[in-house]
């Protein structure tokens, strides 16, 4: 409990002068917890069923996973690794980046530490706009990254979104279309609710991943902080004796 | 008991008959008299080197698994983050003293503007001060290109291609500096070289020239008045106190309270919202492509956004280099004959305001992408920088400085 109250005032002290990873969305916004075991174990299936395909981690090991959201090595093998049988290999991929670019024009990039160069916002809305969009390779656009080369993934838990249009007119006169909100054309496997409580474990699941050491340096963050005050407090009272001749 | 201690000083007779120990713990410390008014602003000369002691033993410690390749640069940092023990604290240790230091050196720095320290007698204690500045800027820049990430990349691309709008021998000389055409893997190694041999040993030189300085003029105090004036039958200043105790003592308190903000960041913050660990820099170095912004890291910014106020890039150079080495010529710049800011006029006073407001100003301005508004707002705070130094003879030998005390007002 001190713990969090703690965590709470220092987020407060330095939460002004953070500031997002540029050119987010505005309105995407996500509040993750990474002590939410269960949220990263969900999260974490996810990843590697569906992200997995493509995307390494290349810098997780299996083991670390299974340590710190509290899966069995059995579990680890049966459900989660399907590239290879040593608990403790990172999560790497089979497919070569020369055949990926192939493919996609580009290469997937490794996700170990995505949420730290993109942001939880940013992942979000990304995660939340996709769209149909027939000019596109794979039939899709994104909102956030536009012209994005990957395909919607998770279209068939999601279902599918079309662009809403307005006209916005410029000051010389000119009117163009511009896209104003998305619209579900056909519905997926999850209701809209249940969709975004997945995007929200798998999030959670990414920001984890860029960082397993975070819990571990919050908890002991703490003492070395309860430690110095400590320690500030006879090293003050010594610095006092002293000077006391001092005048 | 008392043999043990019997013992002990026997030690010392005997290391003393051989090794100037006594004398150098004397000079240095037991028997160094520093002024007894010290305020805040004189914590931060000890500050400095604690945090370069931090910073050479995290660094050894970092380099132990460290890989400087640019195959292997960033996922062995990551190695370092994930599966190294304890790897995450020293990382992150290291990553803070890099901000921590520049904070500490830019605090160090102005009080010696604030009570005109650089003044006579002390123009060698400040140009060896100046000379450590440039080393650290060199070594963090060095040391920022070796987690290869994209900020690494093109910072030091940006950089080092800035030698290049030098007249003639600017190409050959970017050349020779990356030892290839673009940044690489041969950049990073050698990089490496300077980062982890070449610069440290030149500041530890540096430190140590700067400390024998020190010790030998003697520390100034707020009141900028010389505690040698006035000396007690013994030789010893009636307003000076033996560095040790009382300032170690002092200073222990200091480099808690630091050590509490520093923790701080090293535990909840080590991103510090992207100041000091740049959001890009976990992206792998990609030379096929360029961020849409590059900014370098925060302690870099001022002199960042004086090279863009200039329009052409040759004069942008200079305009940095310039920037920089002007501070060197602060101790012959400044006619005043008052040295604390306590007893100068009001010209000092709001020239240094005005300096003060502008190098942040240039900071801030020196993050963002560049817009002409903010081109604009550059070139006003940089001609308000220079100005600060170019005018100093005028404003300060015309100062209406109040009457200085003959001894330190205590407390």
């Amino acid at each position: 409990m001190m713990m969090r109250i703690f965590t709470v005032c220092v987020f407060m002290i330095l939460a002004p002068i953070s500031f997002a990873a540029s050119g987010d969305l505005p309105g995407y916004h996500i509040k993750v917890d990474t002590s939410d075991t269960k949220s990263l174990q969900r999260g974490a299936r996810i990843f590697v069923n569906y992200c997995m395909g493509c995307h390494s981690a290349a810098y997780m090991r299996y083991n670390r996973l299974g340590k710190d959201l509290g899966i069995t090595d059995e579990v680890l093998k049966s459900n989660f690794m399907f590239g290879t049988d040593k608990i403790g290999d990172t999560m790497s991929i089979a497919m070569k980046s020369a055949d990926a670019i192939n493919f996609f024009g580009v290469a997937p990039p490794d996700l170990s530490v995505i949420a730290r160069s993109r942001g939880a916002d940013w992942l979000y809305a990304y995660f939340m706009t996709f769209y149909s969009d027939p000019s596109r390779p794979f039939g899709v656009n994104n909102l956030q990254f536009k012209d994005v080369a990957m395909p919607h993934v998770l279209w068939e838990l999601q279902g599918t979104y079309k662009p809403a249009y307005k006209t916005v007119t410029h000051k010389d006169g000119t009117e163009i279309e511009v896209i104003d909100g998305l619209e579900q054309v056909s519905p997926g496997k999850l209701t809209p609710e249940e969709y975004k409580s997945t995007i929200y474990d798998l999030i959670n699941f990414l920001v984890y991943l860029s960082e397993p050491a975070k819990f571990q340096r919050q908890n002991i963050g703490i003492w070395v902080i309860i430690y110095l005050l400590a320690f500030l407090v006879l090293a003050y009272l010594l610095k006092k004796e002293y000077w006391k001749d001092i005048h | 008991m008392n043999t043990a201690i019997k013992l002990l000083s026997a030690l010392v007779e005997w290391i003393d008959a051989r090794f100037p120990l006594l004398k150098l713990w004397n000079e240095h410390l037991a028997k160094y008299y520093a002024p007894k008014n010290f305020n805040f602003w004189y914590f931060f000369g000890s500050l400095a080197l604690v945090v370069l002691v931090i910073q050479i033993v995290t660094g050894i410690w970092l380099t132990m698994n460290y890989k400087p390749s640019a195959e292997h640069a960033f996922a062995s940092v990551e190695y370092i983050m994930r599966d190294v023990e304890w790897g995450w604290w020293i990382r992150y240790m290291h990553s803070t003293g890099a901000s921590a230091f520049f904070i500490v050196i830019y605090l160090h720095m102005f009080r010696a503007l604030l009570y005109g320290s650089y003044k006579k007698p002390r123009e060698l204690l400040w140009v060896t001060g100046m000379f450590i500045y440039l080393t650290l800027m060199a070594e963090a820049f060095f040391g920022y290109l070796l987690p290869w990430g994209q900020m690494s990349y093109w910072g030091a691309q940006v950089i080092i291609s800035l030698f290049g709008a030098i007249p003639v021998i600017g190409e050959p000389l970017a050349l020779w500096i990356r030892g290839d055409f673009v940044v690489s893997d041969v950049t990073l190694n050698r990089f490496f070289a300077l980062h982890v041999i070449a610069m440290p040993l030149v500041l530890l030189g540096l430190v140590f020239v700067h400390i024998i300085a020190l010790h030998e003029v003697g520390s100034n105090n707020p009141d900028g008045v010389e505690i040698k004036k006035y000396k007690d039958a013994n030789g010893i200043p009636l307003d000076g106190i033996p560095f040790h105790p009382y300032y170690t003592v002092k200073d222990i308190v200091g480099v808690t309270v630091f050590l509490i903000f520093f923790s701080l960041v090293v535990f909840y913050a080590p991103e510090m919202g992207g100041y000091f660990l740049e959001h890009a820099n976990f992206i792998p170095a990609d030379p096929l492509k360029t961020p849409e912004h590059i900014a370098p890291v925060w302690y870099f910014t001022p002199f960042y956004a004086i090279l863009r106020a200039v329009p052409s890039q040759f004069g942008g150079v200079v305009a940095m280099g310039l920037a920089t080495m002007l501070f060197f010529f602060l101790p012959w710049l400044d006619r005043s004959p008052v040295k604390s800011i306590r007893y100068r006029g009001w010209k000092y006073k709001a020239a240094l305001t005005a300096f003060v407001i502008s190098f942040l100003a240039l900071g801030w301005l020196g993050l963002q992408a560049a817009t002409p508004l903010y081109t604009w707002l550059a070139r006003f705070f940089a001609v308000v920088y220079f100005a600060f130094f170019l005018l100093m003879p005028f404003y300060t030998s015309t100062d209406n400085d109040k009457p200085v005390p003959d001894r330190v007002r205590y407390p």
